[in-house]
């Protein structure tokens, strides 16, 4: 897969990025993904208002935000699991496209087909079938999933083996082949992280968008998952990623989209944008250069409370501490 | 007592159960319920529906145009066309719908069966007769129309009603349902669907377009019991109320007995609850006098012992005897 538009030298691409306002909704000089306008109500609350977002092909861009930025809604927005709002008093509809080709009111299946393959938060491993049957659903190219075909196996007999050893190629870069007759329910958090992973790359996705890939993973096996994502850029697989952990971001994103309330709040290179004021206050919340040790930061019935039982305490040791003493002296009177 | 008398009846039951058209009609329709259910994951309450229609369907045409092959198709077409309408709306819902509306719908079938208005075309409570469409199936039949044939104590006509000829053909077809399946769900297409089975979402995110695929299983597993529907009412006659929701159960008592998402599953569990009816049956009807228990209150006393019998399994084990606990088990 090569493709003379992709940035396999992240050097260049970075460079390029330097010269990329950072401001939200800023243009980027080769956008794989553009968004205009998409918004999402629950109620009476925007989950998603985004304005303008553009993403840099052959980019690794984190996505971050606080718990209910809308971050999780944004993606399924956008790979067409749940469907913007119709716009109010005849304002323009909302539109994204990828690669040049709209994807609004695209059905998630077709989203997928178009090179756009997404994981799941909560891992969406299909835990009564095998490593292996996981792998193989991922491939797009099998023609005997069409019911016409399917009982003609000479038909995709061939293609399946093909599929089986791509399938076998990828377990082994991820340290999963040796569990590929298992099933997926056996596999421990973190590996089907791995194996999610894996089988989105089965269809070789343009864009591979990764809902906090992080989450759950043992810290052993979150180096290893960084390592998988910056290869995964390396070989030609632009990354959209949803991630909380701020030290995760700056290790290997070229580019952070932070989010707070529906709305992009800011948008830069890893160094800079967690230095802006906007996103300390929208991400850490205005109490986050406070020491959680200091009682002030706690609520005032809580503090009271605290210094009470604090009171108590030094009254019983006391007691105990003058017990103690009486003890000793009725021992010594005794002698 | 005679012991001997009890077992040579107890035999002698048995192999006519396991030859019987009625037993291969239930293998047929479970097979097309384990399409459903086992491998999609669709909660069809309403398989006797289909079953119901591929009877109608089949008998009514017969009936009026003595064309069998005719009836064959119309029959096969209903039941494509209950599927779609049964489908198109629910299938992109969450799966209780489904189950909802199937099991509305088979009983809307019936009770319109029953109703006189319609009783020129269905016969209404009384049904339609076995004679009425029957003989143009007889007339395909390689043996002499007229006659018996006696292998050991089975005793049937060779061509006419529930003749040999049709024994052949339904345990025929059985055998080549079970082919079918076979080939379907071993191919990549029933892999698509046991991911389905598993999560929809996860299938959507991969490229595949679910809907399509649920709307086919449903499809398919409708024509396996559309097909059992004519096998059955060739043998008996077609009547609206032995295809109500006590069938439905009964083909998941089977299903889940001889294990869900098993390719010979169906045929082992139809196989052993028929079996089971008939021991029950023969030995409560020998052994306990009928002061206790009368004539009647035979068959009773038998559903509660399979009503009994199907909890446990589902209790102890949920994925029948041959399935994988690993692959299917309820409520996990």
């Amino acid at each position: 897969m090569t493709d003379d538009d992709y940035d396999y030298d992240r050097a260049e691409l970075r460079k390029k990025l330097d010269k990329v306002d950072e401001v939200p909704g800023s243009a980027k000089p080769n956008p794989i993904l553009t968004v205009d306008r998409i918004t999402r109500r629950f109620g009476g609350i925007a989950a998603v208002d985004v304005d303008h977002l553009e993403v840099q092909r052959g980019s690794i861009t984190a996505l971050i935000g606080p718990n209910g930025a809308g971050k999780t809604t944004f993606f399924n927005l956008l790979t067409g699991f749940d469907i913007p709002d119709r716009p109010q008093n005849g304002g323009e509809k909302p539109h994204w496209e990828f690669q040049g080709r709209s994807l609004a009111s695209t059905s998630a299946f077709r989203v997928a087909r178009e090179g756009m393959v997404r994981t799941f938060q909560l891992t969406k491993a299909l835990s009564a079938m095998t490593v292996m049957d996981n792998m193989l659903l991922g491939s797009q190219e099998q023609t005997g999933e069409k019911l016409s075909r399917s009982m003609l196996w000479p038909l995709w007999r061939g293609k399946e083996k093909a599929i089986r050893a791509k399938a076998e190629d990828l377990l082994g870069r991820f340290k999963l082949l040796e569990k590929k007759d298992d099933y997926a329910g056996s596999l421990s958090g973190g590996q089907r992280k791995l194996l999610e992973m894996a089988r989105a790359l089965m269809s070789d996705p343009t864009m591979i968008m990764l809902d906090e890939p992080m989450a759950g993973v043992n810290p052993a096996l979150t180096q290893s998952l960084l390592g998988h994502i910056q290869d995964l850029r390396d070989r030609g697989t632009t990354v959209l990623f949803v991630e909380h952990d701020m030290h995760m971001v700056r290790f290997i994103s070229d580019w952070v989209i932070v989010m707070a309330e529906g709305k992009l709040v800011a948008e830069g290179k890893p160094g800079h944008v967690m230095q802006n004021q906007a996103v300390i206050d929208a991400y850490l919340g205005s109490h986050h250069d406070q020491d959680l040790g200091d009682d002030s930061v706690l609520d005032e019935d809580f503090a009271t409370a605290v210094t009470q039982e604090d009171a108590e305490l030094v009254k019983e040791k006391e007691a105990l501490e003058a017990y103690a003493d009486s003890v000793r002296a009725q021992e010594g009177d005794e002698n | 007592m005679d012991v001997g008398f009890y077992f040579s009846t107890l035999f002698t039951d048995f192999g006519s159960t396991a030859l019987s058209v009625i037993t291969a009609s239930y293998v047929i329709a479970a097979i097309g319920l384990n399409i459903h259910f086992g491998f999609t994951g669709l909660l069809n309450i309403g398989q006797a529906g289909f079953v119901l229609l591929g009877a109608y369907g089949f008998a009514i045409t017969v009936r009026f145009t003595q064309n069998f092959w005719l009836g064959v198709v119309v029959a096969l077409v209903a039941a494509v066309l209950f599927a779609l309408v049964l489908g198109l709306p629910t299938l992109k819902l969450r799966g209780d719908y489904l189950a909802i509306v199937t099991i509305a719908a088979a009983e809307i079938l019936r009770l319109l069966g029953d109703n006189q208005l319609l009783a020129p075309f269905t016969g209404g409570t009384f049904g339609i007769p076995g004679s009425a469409f029957s003989k143009p199936f007889s007339a395909l039949s390689p043996f002499p129309q007229n006659g018996l044939f006696q292998l050991g104590p089975f005793n049937y006509p060779l061509s006419e009603g529930d003749s040999w000829w049709l024994r052949i053909v339904a345990w025929g077809i059985v055998a080549l349902s079970i082919v079918v399946s076979f080939l379907l769900v071993r191919s990549p297409w029933g892999r698509v669907l046991r991911g389905i089975r598993e999560d929809e979402d996860a299938i959507r995110s991969l490229g595949k377009n679910v809907t399509v695929y649920k709307t086919q299983s449903l499809v398919i597993g409708g024509l396996f019991g559309a097909v059992a529907g004519i096998v059955n009412v060739l043998a008996t006659s077609v009547s609206a109320d032995a295809m109500g929701r006590t069938l439905t159960f009964e083909l998941y008592t089977c299903l889940l007995l001889g294990g869900a998402a098993t390719v010979f599953g169906p045929l082992l569990g139809t196989f052993l609850y028929w079996l089971v009816l008939v021991f029950l049956r023969d030995t409560i009807g020998f052994w306990v006098p009928s002061g206790i228990l009368s004539q009647q209150q035979i068959p009773q006393i038998t559903w509660i012992f399979v009503g009994v019998g199907l909890m446990l399994l589902v209790i102890f084990r949920p994925q029948g005897i041959l399935g994988n606990k690993k692959e299917l088990a309820f409520g996990d």
